[in-house]
C-alpha cells in the first residue's frame, strides 16, 4: 500500500505505533481478514497517499551546518538523493549528477517541525466557514480527527513553508477536555490531506487543561478544574473497559465482536501506547495533576503544550520524560499565562527536560527560528547555560521526538529524510531568511526562484505568489 | 461640564511633566551613538541633566559631578516609542476587570483613556526592560474609539506618566466597525460624515444648541465637542484601515474634512504609497502581519520598504502575544526585507514622534529632548542583544520586573517560598 522511500525505515522504528495505513482495529495482531467480508475496523483507515516528489540530487557546499545531532560544522557540505540524506561532512565531493548549491556564508538546518499548529483547521481568510478546529459540542470528543477538517488550500500553508517548516502536527483546538486526534503532516502543496499525511507517523490525541474547557462548558459543565479532572477520568474509565472487552474478544474471535465506539477506540489506543498524548496545559500544579492522571490509567503524556509555568516544575518534566512545547515569550493574555518568563525554554532545557518551541499561530509558525533565538538569548542573558546546538533542537529534533518521527527526520544525519533548509545566514539572526526549503529532498520553496514559490487557490487573483517575501 | 473637567485634567498633566525628573547628571561615554536625527557617532558621549539631554557628541565636556556610564563597545539609541499599545490599560487580556481600553458604544470621541491607566501594571516594566520607554496607549473599540495618550513608562501616578493628552483621535474603518454603519462600509462613511458635519455645526452654533434651538445632532455634546480639535486640524486622527479601498476612503475623508491623518494597520497601504506620500500621511505598520483576510488580503513583507521608498513616513509597531517587548524586532524584520537599518530604527523612534507631533521632545538624541536613552549590548534590532541600561527622563530603570522576580524564585528547584 505504502510505497514511500522511507517505509523500510519506518517499519523498523515505528513498529507498535498505529500507522496511517493500518486497520483501525484495536488488535496489535490484526490484519485484513481472510474472510470474504470484512468489517470496517478491519480495513485500512484513511491511509496516507503521500508520495515523494522527484528532485535531482542536491549538494550544498561550504555552509555552516547545524545538524541538530551534534556540534555545528563550519564549511561543511551535505548531499541528499532521492529523499534521503547521503552524507554530511567537511570532506565531501559532489557527485556528477548533483545540483551544486553554494552555501558560502549560509547556514543549513533540518526542516523545522511545529508540534502545535492549527493550519488547515483554522484556515485563512478566517471566516466561520474555515473555523473547523474545535468540535465544541461536548467536553470529550476523542472521536473527531483533525485531518477530517484539514483544508490543504489554506493560504497560510505557503507562508509557513517559506519559514522553513517541513512538518506540522495539525491539532484540534483546546475547547474540549479531549479534543480529538491530531494529524502529522508533511507541509507540501497538495489537493488532499491524504497526500500530506506523514507515512507511518503515530496519531496524537489533543487534551486540554484549565481555563478553556472550563470557560466553554461553564453552563453545562465542567465549570471547574476539579470538573475537568473528573471528565478525563470518566472518559478513561470507559476506555479501559472498552479496551479490555476488545482485547479479550480478539484473543478468541468467538461470537460477535463488541460494538465499535469511535471515541473509545481512540482512547483505548492511547492506553495501548499507540497514540501520543499532546496536552495543552499552562499551570505547574495542573501538569502535576495530569501526570497523576496518566499514572492512574497507565498512559504516558508525550508533550505538554504551552507549559507557560514549565520552569516551575522543570524537574518534574525531566523526571517523567515529558516534552514541553512552549512559546518564547507569550504572556498575560489570560490568567494561566500570567506567570510567563522568556527564560522558560532555557530553564526547562537546563533541568534536563526536552524543550520545544511551538507556534500555535499562523504568524509564529513562519518564524520558529526567531522565537528559538529569542528564548536562547533570554536564557544566555541571565547566565543560564544553553547552547546554540540545544536551541536548534527546540525546533527540529525535539519536536520530531514529540511526534514520534525522530527516527526518520529532525536531524541532518545520513539515512534520514532530506528535510533541509538553507538559510541566508545564521537562523538565530533576524536578518536571515529561509532561502531554500527541501521537503523529503524536493525543492518546495526557493526565495530567489518564482518557479518554487507555491501558492494556494485562494490567493489567485488576490495576491501574487511569492511577491514581497 | 465633563469636557471642561477633562480639559483641566489634561492641562494639569502637561504642567506636571517637568517636575518629576530627578536632578541628576549622567554621562554615557564611549559608545556608538545613534542619535537618529543625524549620522551615528563613534566613541561619543550622551550627557543628561535633570531629565533632559544636555549634549550629544564626540567632544562633550563632562561635568565633575556626572555619574559616568561606560558604554564602550555598546550601542546607544533613543528610547523606543511604541505607537500602538494598551499599556497601562490592560493587564490580563481575558480579565475584563483589568481592561480599561474599551468603551461601549460606537461613538466615543470624548473618551480619553488617561484616567484608566494603572501605573502599577507589571506589563510596563516588562516592556521597558526591552528598551521601550514611551508608548502611545489608546482605546480599541467602537467606530470612533476615543482619544489616545502618550506616556513615558515611568512613574507611579497617571499625572507623572502622561506626556501628552489627548495625543490623537482613534477611528476604525476596518471591517470590525461595519456594524456602526448598519452593516456596510458605505454606511460607516455616511455615519462619520454626518458626525463630522454635526460637530462643525455644533462648533458654530453652541449658543443655539444650549437654547435647544437646533435639530437633533448625531452624537452627544461631549462627543461633538471632543471632535472640535480633530476638525480644526489640531489633533491627529489615527484611522485603522487595511484594505486598499478602506485606506482610500480614509484619504477621501481626510481631504473633505482637512484631517491630520495617520493610517494604522495599513496592510495594503503599499498599493497607495504615492498617494499617501503626496498627502503626507504616515503609516503605522505591523510588518509581520501577513495573514490573508478579507480585511486586507494583500500583505507583503517588504511593505515598509515600498512605502518608505515612495516617501511615506513609516512607523513600525507590533501586536505580538509576547507583548510590546517585541517592538525592536519589528524594525529588524523590516531591515530583513529591504529597509535601511537607520530608517528602521527611526521607524520606532523619531518617525512615531513626528507622526504624533511629539518630536519636539521625543524620538532622537538631541539637546533639550527628554532623556529617554537606551544602552544596548549589541545591535538592538537583532536577537543577540539586550538593553544594558534604560533611562527614562534621565532616571535609570532598575533591571526588575514581575518576570525577573519569577525567574529568580524558580531558578533553583524546588523554590524556597
Amino acid at each position: 500500500m505504502l510505497r514511500s522511500s522511507i517505509m523500510g525505515l519506518l517499519s523498523l522504528t515505528l513498529a507498535g505505533c498505529a500507522g496511517r495505513t493500518q486497520p483501525a482495529t484495536p488488535s496489535p495482531a490484526a490484519g485484513p481478514s481472510a474472510k470474504t467480508t470484512t468489517l470496517s475496523w478491519e480495513r485500512s483507515q484513511y491511509p496516507s497517499t503521500y508520495k515523494r516528489k522527484p528532485n535531482p540530487p542536491v549538494f550544498i557546499r561550504n555552509a555552516t551546518i547545524m545538524t541538530g545531532a551534534g556540534p555545528e560544522i563550519a564549511r561543511g557540505s551535505i548531499l541528499f538523493r532521492e529523499g534521503r540524506i547521503v552524507a554530511v561532512g567537511t570532506t565531501l565531493e559532489p557527485p556528477a549528477d548533483a545540483t551544486v548549491v553554494d552555501g558560502t556564508g549560509k547556514f543549513v538546518t533540518p526542516g523545522l517541525i511545529d508540534t502545535h499548529s492549527h493550519l488547515g483547521v483554522y484556515s485563512a481568510p478566517g471566516t466561520f466557514a474555515e473555523s473547523d478546529g474545535n468540535e465544541a459540542t461536548n467536553p470529550v470528543t476523542a472521536q473527531v480527527w483533525a485531518e477530517h477538517s484539514f483544508w490543504p488550500q489554506d493560504p497560510q500553508i505557503p507562508l509557513a513553508i517559506a519559514g522553513g517548516v517541513t512538518t506540522i502536527q495539525a491539532l484540534p483546538g483546546s475547547a474540549n477536555l479531549i479534543g480529538g486526534r491530531s494529524a502529522t503532516l508533511r507541509l507540501t502543496p497538495a489537493r488532499t490531506v491524504q497526500e500530506m499525511k506523514f507515512p507511518g507517523a503515530p496519531y496524537g490525541l489533543k487534551m486540554a487543561c484549565g481555563e478553556n474547557p472550563k470557560r466553554v462548558y461553564q453552563s453545562r459543565g465542567p465549570s471547574t478544574r476539579m470538573g475537568n479532572m473528573a471528565g478525563y477520568r470518566e472518559a478513561f474509565i470507559r476506555a479501559e473497559q472498552y479496551r479490555h472487552k476488545w482485547d479479550e474478544w480478539l484473543k478468541s474471535r468467538k461470537g460477535n465482536p463488541p460494538d465499535r465506539d469511535l471515541q473509545l477506540e481512540t482512547l483505548a489506543d492511547v492506553l495501548r501506547g499507540r497514540i501520543l498524548v499532546h496536552n495543552h496545559c499552562y499551570r505547574a500544579d495542573e501538569m502535576a495533576q495530569m501526570i497523576d492522571l496518566s499514572h492512574e490509567f497507565g498512559f504516558t503524556i508525550r508533550s505538554f503544550h504551552h507549559v507557560v509555568e514549565g520552569y516551575k516544575v522543570a524537574d518534574l518534566l525531566a523526571r517523567e520524560g515529558i516534552a514541553a512545547s512552549v512559546w518564547a515569550d507569550w504572556c498575560c493574555f489570560k490568567m494561566e499565562s500570567y506567570d510567563a518568563v522568556p527564560q522558560n525554554a532555557a530553564l526547562i532545557t537546563q533541568a534536563g527536560a526536552r524543550a520545544i518551541i511551538h507556534s500555535d499561530d499562523p504568524i509564529g509558525i513562519q518564524r520558529l527560528n526567531q522565537e528559538a533565538a529569542k528564548a536562547l538569548y533570554a536564557g544566555q542573558q541571565v547566565g543560564i547555560v544553553v547552547t546554540r546546538e540545544q536551541a536548534i533542537r527546540w525546533i527540529t529534533a525535539n519536536p520530531a521526538w514529540a511526534l514520534g518521527i525522530d527516527s526518520v527526520t529532525g536531524t541532518l544525519e545520513a539515512g534520514k529524510m532530506a528535510d533541509v533548509v538553507l538559510w541566508s545566514g545564521d537562523p538565530f539572526s533576524i536578518y536571515s531568511t529561509a532561502d531554500q526549503v527541501y521537503n523529503d529532498g524536493w525543492l518546495v520553496f526557493d526565495r530567489h526562484d518564482p518557479r518554487h514559490q507555491p501558492s494556494t487557490d485562494f490567493n489567485l487573483g488576490i495576491a501574487e505568489p511569492g511577491v514581497g517575501r | 461640564m465633563m469636557a471642561r473637567v477633562r480639559v483641566l485634567l489634561v492641562a494639569a498633566m502637561i504642567a506636571a511633566l517637568p517636575a518629576i525628573t530627578a536632578a541628576q547628571t549622567i554621562a554615557i561615554t564611549g559608545g556608538t551613538v545613534y542619535p537618529v536625527s543625524g549620522p551615528k557617532l563613534e566613541h561619543a558621549t550622551v550627557l543628561i541633566r535633570d531629565g533632559r539631554i544636555l549634549d550629544v557628541g564626540t567632544s562633550v565636556t563632562i561635568p565633575g559631578d556626572a555619574t559616568r556610564i561606560d558604554a564602550t563597545g555598546k550601542w546607544v539609541t533613543p528610547g523606543l516609542m511604541h505607537a500602538n499599545t494598551t499599556l497601562g490599560l490592560q493587564q490580563v487580556g481575558s480579565v475584563d476587570a483589568t481592561n480599561e481600553a474599551n468603551h461601549a458604544g460606537d461613538i466615543n470621541a470624548a473618551f480619553n483613556v488617561a484616567e484608566g491607566i494603572d501605573p502599577a501594571t507589571p506589563l510596563i516594566a516588562i516592556a521597558r526592560l526591552e528598551g521601550v520607554t514611551t508608548a502611545v496607549t489608546g482605546p480599541s473599540s467602537g467606530l470612533v474609539a476615543g482619544q489616545s495618550v502618550l506616556i513615558d513608562l515611568l512613574g507611579d501616578r497617571i499625572e507623572s506618566m502622561v506626556a501628552r493628552s489627548p495625543l490623537a483621535m482613534v477611528i476604525n474603518l476596518s471591517e470590525s466597525s461595519k456594524s456602526a454603519g448598519g452593516g456596510s462600509r458605505a454606511g460607516v462613511l455616511e455615519a462619520l460624515r454626518r458626525l463630522f458635519t454635526d460637530a462643525q455645526e455644533y462648533d458654530r452654533r453652541k449658543a443655539d444648541f444650549r437654547k435647544n434651538q437646533m435639530q437633533a445632532l448625531s452624537a452627544s455634546a461631549a462627543n461633538l465637542e471632543a471632535l472640535g480639535p480633530v476638525l480644526r486640524g489640531e489633533l491627529p486622527v489615527v484611522i485603522d484601515a487595511n484594505r486598499q479601498s478602506d485606506i482610500a476612503s480614509a484619504l477621501r475623508l481626510a481631504r473633505e474634512f482637512r484631517l491630520k491623518l495617520i493610517i494604522r494597520g495599513g496592510v495594503e497601504a503599499w498599493k497607495l504609497a504615492g498617494e499617501l506620500a503626496a498627502a503626507n500621511v504616515p503609516v503605522v505598520l505591523n510588518p509581520i502581519d501577513d495573514i490573508p483576510s478579507f480585511d486586507g488580503p494583500g500583505a507583503r513583507f517588504d511593505a515598509a520598504t515600498l512605502l518608505q521608498r515612495a516617501g511615506v513616513s513609516v512607523v513600525l509597531t507590533e501586536s505580538q502575544s509576547g507583548g510590546p517587548r517585541n517592538l525592536r524586532w519589528s524594525a529588524g524584520h523590516a531591515v530583513r526585507f529591504g529597509m535601511s537599518w537607520d530608517a528602521a530604527l527611526a521607524a520606532i523612534t523619531l518617525a512615531p514622534a513626528r507622526a504624533f507631533g511629539a518630536d519636539d521632545r521625543y524620538g532622537s538624541l538631541e539637546r533639550g529632548k527628554v532623556a529617554n536613552v537606551v544602552v544596548w549590548s549589541a545591535d538592538p534590532l537583532d536577537f543577540a542583544s539586550h538593553a544594558d541600561h534604560v533611562f527614562i527622563r534621565g532616571i535609570e530603570i532598575p533591571y526588575t520586573s514581575r518576570q525577573t522576580e519569577l525567574l529568580e524564585r524558580y531558578r533553583k528547584l524546588p523554590p524556597s517560598y
